[in-house]
């Protein structure tokens, strides 16, 4: 069937809801790739039976190997980011601060990256250009080389004028490993700085979408703020963790289920930017869902959250952090959040993608 | 942001609240009509903060839950069929039908598109003239004029190719068959304010009178729910049975003159039915004869297409009020929100899926999260 003109956007990448139940089939549906409920079945039940291994079983943001005396980081994402370029950024600066921000949130320092690109046919040089001009500035500014690359070329049609892949190795640290299932009853959950930016940027300018927002991607590198985080706090900095697809409460979810503890949250205490608030009134969608590129969460123990926080806020991209909520004994696995007139809700994992809602 | 943040200042909410459990004699028993209310209720938290003052009852408000399974399934056959792009607001592609969703047709290779607006569907017929193109034309009275519109556009135009699958629903007869029903238990009602900024508020006059119920035009934030809560329970306290209008920023009592008339000269009232409750007598909405040609259902002929809901679902009841949804035999055992027998199961508003997330909740042993 062809390709046809599409006035409207298709929000296939995020969107809010009215959240009806995912109902898997037979065959990969665009929800797989939501970070939700059903992306975890894919890889539950498809991925880890057929290559399980004991590095692979901690389903962290990459993986531990041991080579030698040294123990290291490894991490791999693909970016199919449409736009290729939006406000605050483009697919290249995502390919390189997306991998290095997987790498540093398990506490390693980036050593280096390889890239892989699938380039469509008709595809302009120029944005090529502009793309690889990108990733080469955003790897110099982190000091981390990219050291190997491939490319492949397909035909006009079959990929949306390029996809990226990009891996990132880092060598861990001693007596520093934040990992998911650390989180504790009675650590404090800090969040870097205002949430939802990405997310919504990119939407604003989805063909068809027709709404203006001045939002720009927040996505940047946040090795140096765990650099800090290491420094000044250590073994106090349990779980780290940059909310991208799926956003801050699918994040916690999943801390919250690895660590096998509740997680609480003080609604009013979230950053969201006026804008961002704005647009996802507009659209229906919650910002706890939105996608971030240069935000991370740490839960650290009590007694580190005064460092924590001030080490954060000596970064331009952390001077907006805060707390927004505590770690519990339970509801195990649960994210609730109270609400500024007094209530609690459930702050769920989604199913799939944020749809846009009727009512 | 104006006109946002006034109505969720949390003082306000909260003196509301305190007001109406220091009014409350008993436990009144409201139900709030819309989807959109529920969405704020469930996220603020209001019953827990309500405590034993009132009881919202989820009514059946949400277009996505009582869209009928037939008229599901009728979408998911025209959207597997290669001729045709089929375009719906987002939250209908997961509904469930009989067999499979709207995003498995688009992965099994189906055109099926989300659009924000029924006209952006009709571009689309417009550019894409060798393709038929239908609009999923769900909703209350809040979305029938914008659909209206596309189809009395597309006469205008001449476009041929463009059709819709019309599923409206009106407010007025479903509060009415509750109110029919012999163990009723709705004492009063929260009235849909953007249904009511459509249609103004005459229609409900009569049903404040017959049924001796308070109904209030209430809003879609915090303060204008609870508002809409406390002037409901005043009514009720002092034994007065009116319409009120909580909404008044946007709500007059005759509503959108220009609206009304779209909706009037397009649609025709029809009798619906309700996913989980059934056929309500003229309780729907149907393209008007002279425009036949732009009704998928006979353009395409689809009148074969039945489907029956699964007997032991009892969502009915459970919109109605008359039972938990814990009471029912099926509940958390043969319908989940992973695959719900019922609508109430399918959106995470409906009535089944929050006691299901609450007794999850709950079920792990400690108390709120405070």
């Amino acid at each position: 069937m062809s390709r046809h003109e599409d006035p409207a956007a298709s929000l296939a990448v995020a969107g809010l809801s009215c959240p009806v139940p995912a109902n898997e089939g037979d065959r990969v549906l665009l929800g797989h790739g939501s970070g939700g409920k059903l992306s975890a079945a894919l890889i539950r039940d498809r991925f880890l039976p057929r290559f399980a291994n004991p590095a692979l079983a901690v389903l962290g943001d990459g993986a531990i190997v041991e080579l030698g005396s040294e123990r290291f980081a490894i991490s791999t994402d693909t970016f199919v980011v449409s736009p290729l370029e939006f406000p605050g950024g483009d697919i290249g600066l995502l390919a390189v601060h997306g991998t290095l921000n997987d790498v540093a949130m398990m506490g390693a320092e980036a050593v280096c990256l390889s890239c892989g690109f699938v380039l469509e046919e008709g595809l302009p040089l120029e944005v090529l250009d502009r793309v690889l001009d990108s990733m080469s500035a955003a790897a110099a500014e982190a000091g981390v080389p990219l050291v190997t690359g491939d490319t492949k070329v397909v035909e006009r049609g079959k990929a949306d004028g390029l996809y990226v892949n990009t891996t990132g190795i880092g060598r861990l640290r001693q007596d520093f490993t934040p990992a998911p299932d650390r989180a504790r009853p009675g650590d404090v959950v800090l969040v870097s700085g205002p949430i939802g930016r990405h997310g919504i940027a990119v939407m604003s300018v989805r063909e068809g979408l027709g709404f203006e927002v001045e939002v720009e991607s927040d996505t940047a590198h946040l090795g140096p703020l765990v650099t800090a985080l290491h420094q000044t706090c250590g073994a106090g900095v349990r779980s780290l963790r940059d909310p991208t697809r799926g956003g801050v409460a699918s994040a916690l979810n999943e801390i919250a289920g690895a660590s096998g503890v509740g997680i609480s949250l003080e609604g009013t205490a979230i950053p969201v930017p006026g804008a961002v608030n704005a647009a996802c009134e507009v659209l229906g969608l919650d910002p706890l869902y939105v996608a971030n590129e240069g935000v991370l969460i740490a839960i650290v123990a009590p007694e580190s959250e005064a460092a924590a926080l001030a080490a954060l806020r000596s970064f331009a991209v952390g001077e907006g952090a805060v707390r927004i909520g505590v770690v519990q004994d339970g509801p195990g696995g649960m994210v609730t959040m109270r609400t500024g007139l007094g209530g609690s809700r459930v702050v769920d994992m989604l199913p799939g993608d944020q749809l846009p809602r009727i009512c | 942001m104006k006109f946002l943040s006034e109505y969720r200042d949390p003082e306000l909410a909260r003196s509301l609240v305190d007001r109406i459990r220091a009014r409350s004699s008993r436990r009144w028993r409201l139900m709030e009509v819309c989807g959109g209310q529920t969405h704020t209720i469930v996220k603020q938290g209001i019953p827990e903060v309500l405590g034993e003052s009132v009881e919202l009852i989820h009514g059946p408000g949400c277009p996505v839950c009582v869209t009928p399974l037939e008229q599901i399934d009728r979408a998911l056959n025209l959207a597997g069929r290669p001729e045709v792009i089929f375009t719906s607001f987002g939250d209908m592609l997961r509904v469930p039908g009989s067999d499979c969703d709207l995003f498995q047709i688009r992965a099994r290779g189906g055109e099926v598109k989300v659009v924000y607006s029924p006209l952006d569907a009709l571009e689309l017929a417009r550019k894409n003239p060798q393709c038929e193109v239908v609009f999923f034309a769900v909703g209350f009275e809040t979305t029938a004029p914008a659909n209206a519109m596309a189809v009395w556009r597309a006469r205008e135009l001449g476009i041929e190719n463009f059709s819709v699958l019309v599923s409206h629903v009106t407010v007025p007869p479903a509060i009415t068959a509750i109110l029919e029903s012999d163990d009723n238990r709705v004492q009063g009602f929260l009235a849909a304010g953007h249904v009511c900024t459509v249609m103004g508020w005459e229609e409900y006059e009569p049903l404040a009178d017959r049924y001796r119920v308070p109904i209030v035009v209430t809003g879609f934030e915090p303060v204008d729910i609870l508002e809409g809560i406390w002037m409901a329970v005043q009514q009720l306290e002092e034994g007065r049975h009116e319409v009120e209008n909580q909404y008044a920023r946007s709500v007059r009592r005759d509503g959108n003159l220009p609206a009304r008339e779209i909706i009037g000269r397009v649609f025709e009232l029809v009798d619906r039915q309700w996913r989980g409750i059934g056929e309500i007598p003229m309780s729907g909405l149907g393209l008007r004869e002279e425009f036949a040609a732009w009704d998928a259902e006979r353009k395409f002929d689809l009148a074969g297409i039945r489907a029956s809901e699964p007997a032991e679902c009892r969502a009915g009841d459970v919109l109605r009020g008359r039972i938990k949804p814990i009471e029912c035999a099926a509940f958390g055992t043969a319908c989940t929100p992973e695959s719900p027998l019922g609508a109430p199961m399918v959106s995470s508003e409906g009535a089944c899926a929050a006691y299901w997330a609450f007794a999850r909740y709950r079920g792990a042993g400690t108390e709120a999260a405070s």
